[in-house]
């Protein structure tokens, strides 16, 4: 399957969840509405397209300049040696979107990591909570309006035992 | 009373909680695994990382596309030069540029001898923590020769950032023949007797054979990669699956293990490091010995500056010695000449006014390395697996988002899983077979 086929393939297969297909440095770049994600995604994970491997999953931060965050997915599939980009946007305001959760099993940490990080809430998450930093921690470090060198508050002694 | 964990919520009220790490003697890394216990048998297991949580990817985002290199040394401390080459790519591929066939020879010696070397770290702590104290010196030993054949032409041994935006920082050592040769008949010498003392050993054997399985399905679930997902039968590497530098001109085979168990990522990492030094053989033969540099007097820098104050100083400079290999004459070899991404030469910051003008242009605010706007995902194959950078530029000499897929994320999430129903010793290899390094899992 030429990269033009499978493209096309992809576009009747996921119908109007597909916003758009793009390039950028030569990675191939869908970009699918955020409602969408879960299923767009499970889609994706099955044959012809058999994006087997959920490879990253990362958050960037558009906030300050367009209001959104967009959720960065990396798929790839090992029987065609391909690898593939899906984005979803979400307002910044309330940021949330569905979970992969049983769809692939590294979704959990991956979802918590971007949770902690940017404060992305995952529906149907059955652990949702902080994954690198602590409970107590406050903010959200990779957003862009949290400063780099704020200190957090000390964590008090524990009385316990 | 700080809020319970998942574990403190699910526990059976007769079931012991134990808590192994954050600092446990005898888990490398610092990771803290509570267990729920009836007796020896693990009940329940919970996972907590971020201990090394350091803002790697926040501090880029302060930092400039050159200066942020040395934060990617400490990622994978073990095979350091193999995340500048990720890093180094991944904006070589948003610069567009291609660097010389010299440089990228040297790339790959330089990721083979970082991937032994990783390989060795890990299996030398897995066969520690499994009473096999020998195992260890005997790794520790080979993994020197290798260091020390690092440090010859980096500089420095773990925190090396000699793999630069466009090539690499210096031309290779003038004794690095032998000192790579040394290496590997080391190495070869101490795989041979580490497979004597362990292959068959019914100890190991005991605590690795069918501990810890985990199907090919469930790895691909996980995303694993790397020598653990061989060890369960997919023959997946990033160097065959999408060559990059020169892999796709050598001979190497890519070892796959058959039941994913404790034993099967042992012998895959193993093999793999028998693959590799069989790489460094053949990159060394490809590699040609540098042209000896004119003799001529040198001057000093500040004699250089002194003297170009009244007339262009026309006498080559002499660096300071950590600099050696990195003159002037070498660098076309070293270092891209498609676009300005390398540090211009000393010699000519030192006696030309352009040259200092130049120095200036590379390491101003606003100036210097800047990709032009869009994101990025590369990969290369690391010592645990795919190491990928996705990076979004906005055009400015600073990374707007720059995300590490580090690959032992992935295979510690499957921790909880592989340590349920078994019982308190099998923690130890297990978490050993999976070579956890805290510079990458919590970035």
């Amino acid at each position: 399957m030429g990269p033009e086929t499978l493209i096309e393939k992809i576009r009747t297969g996921l119908g109007e969840a597909l916003a758009s297909v793009g390039e950028s440095f030569g990675d191939t770049v869908l970009t699918v509405e955020a409602a969408a994600v879960r299923s767009a995604l499970a889609a994706l994970r099955e044959a012809p397209f058999d994006y087997a491997v959920l490879l990253d999953l990362t958050c960037v931060d558009f906030a300050a300049a367009e209001g959104r965050f967009e959720l960065v997915y990396h798929l790839y599939s090992l029987s065609r040696n391909v690898r593939l980009r899906v984005k979803a946007s979400v307002p910044a305001a309330d940021p949330a979107v569905a979970s992969l959760s049983g769809l692939w099993r590294n979704a959990d940490w991956l979802e918590r990591e971007v949770f902690d990080m940017f404060g992305v809430r995952f529906e149907g998450h059955p652990d949702l909570r902080r994954l690198l930093t602590y409970e107590g921690f406050e903010g959200h470090p990779l957003r862009k309006s949290y400063p780099w060198r704020l200190a957090q508050p000390r964590i008090p002694m524990r009385e316990d035992g | 009373m700080g809020p319970l964990t998942r574990i403190q919520r699910e526990a059976r009220p007769e079931s012991m909680l134990v808590n192994m790490g954050p600092s446990h003697p005898a888990m490398h890394g610092t990771i803290r695994v509570m267990l729920e216990l009836d007796a020896e048998r693990i009940l329940n297991a919970e996972v907590e990382v971020g201990y090394l949580h350091r803002g790697f990817e926040k501090t880029c985002e302060h930092k400039t596309w050159f200066s942020l290199l040395p934060y990617t040394d400490r990622l994978n401390y073990v095979s350091p030069l193999i995340n500048n080459l990720a890093y180094a790519m991944t904006v070589e591929k948003m610069l567009g540029v291609s660097v010389p066939e010299r440089a990228r020879l040297i790339r790959v010696l330089m990721s083979e001898m970082s991937r032994v070397s990783d390989h060795l770290t890990c299996l030398a702590a897995m066969a520690m923590e499994c009473g096999a104290f020998t195992v260890f010196l005997y790794m520790m030993k080979a993994r020197e020769f290798l260091w020390d054949a690092i440090e010859l032409t980096a500089g420095a041994r773990m925190t090396t950032s000699y793999i630069r935006i466009g090539g690499v920082r210096a031309d290779l050592h003038s004794d690095w023949r032998a000192s790579v040769a040394a290496a590997v008949a080391e190495t070869r010498k101490v795989l041979k007797d580490v497979a004597g003392l362990l292959d068959r050993n019914i100890i190991f054997l005991g605590r690795t054979r069918d501990v810890a399985v985990m199907s090919k399905e469930d790895a691909l679930s996980f995303g694993w990669t790397g020598p653990c997902l061989r060890s369960t039968g997919v023959p997946y590497d990033v160097r065959k699956a999408s060559p990059y530098l020169v892999y796709d001109r050598l001979d190497f085979e890519v070892p796959v293990g058959e039941r994913g168990d404790n034993y099967d990522r042992y012998t895959v990492r193993m093999r793999e490091m028998e693959q590799s030094l069989r790489l460094l053989e053949q990159v060394a033969a490809l590699l040609a010995d540098a042209p000896p540099l004119q003799p001529g007097p040198e001057i000093e820098p500040a004699e250089a500056v002194r003297r170009s104050r009244a007339v262009r100083a026309d006498s080559p400079v002499r660096l300071s010695p950590n600099l050696e290999g990195s003159e002037r004459a070498r660098l076309g070899g070293l270092m891209t000449r498609d676009k300005p991404v390398g540090v211009p030469p000393k010699e000519a910051t030192y006696t030309t006014m352009e040259g200092l003008i130049d120095h200036f242009l590379f390491f101003m605010g606003g100036k210097g390395i800047r990709p032009p706007k869009g994101d990025a995902y590369f990969s290369v194959e690391g010592g645990n697996g795919e190491v990928g950078f996705y990076i979004v530029s906005d055009g400015t000499d600073r990374p707007y988002r720059l995300h590490l897929r580090a690959p032992c994320f992935h295979v510690v999430a499957a921790l909880e899983g592989l340590i349920k129903g078994r019982l308190v010793a099998d923690v130890i290899p297990t978490f050993g077979s999976m070579n956890m390094i805290g510079g990458e899992l919590d970035r």
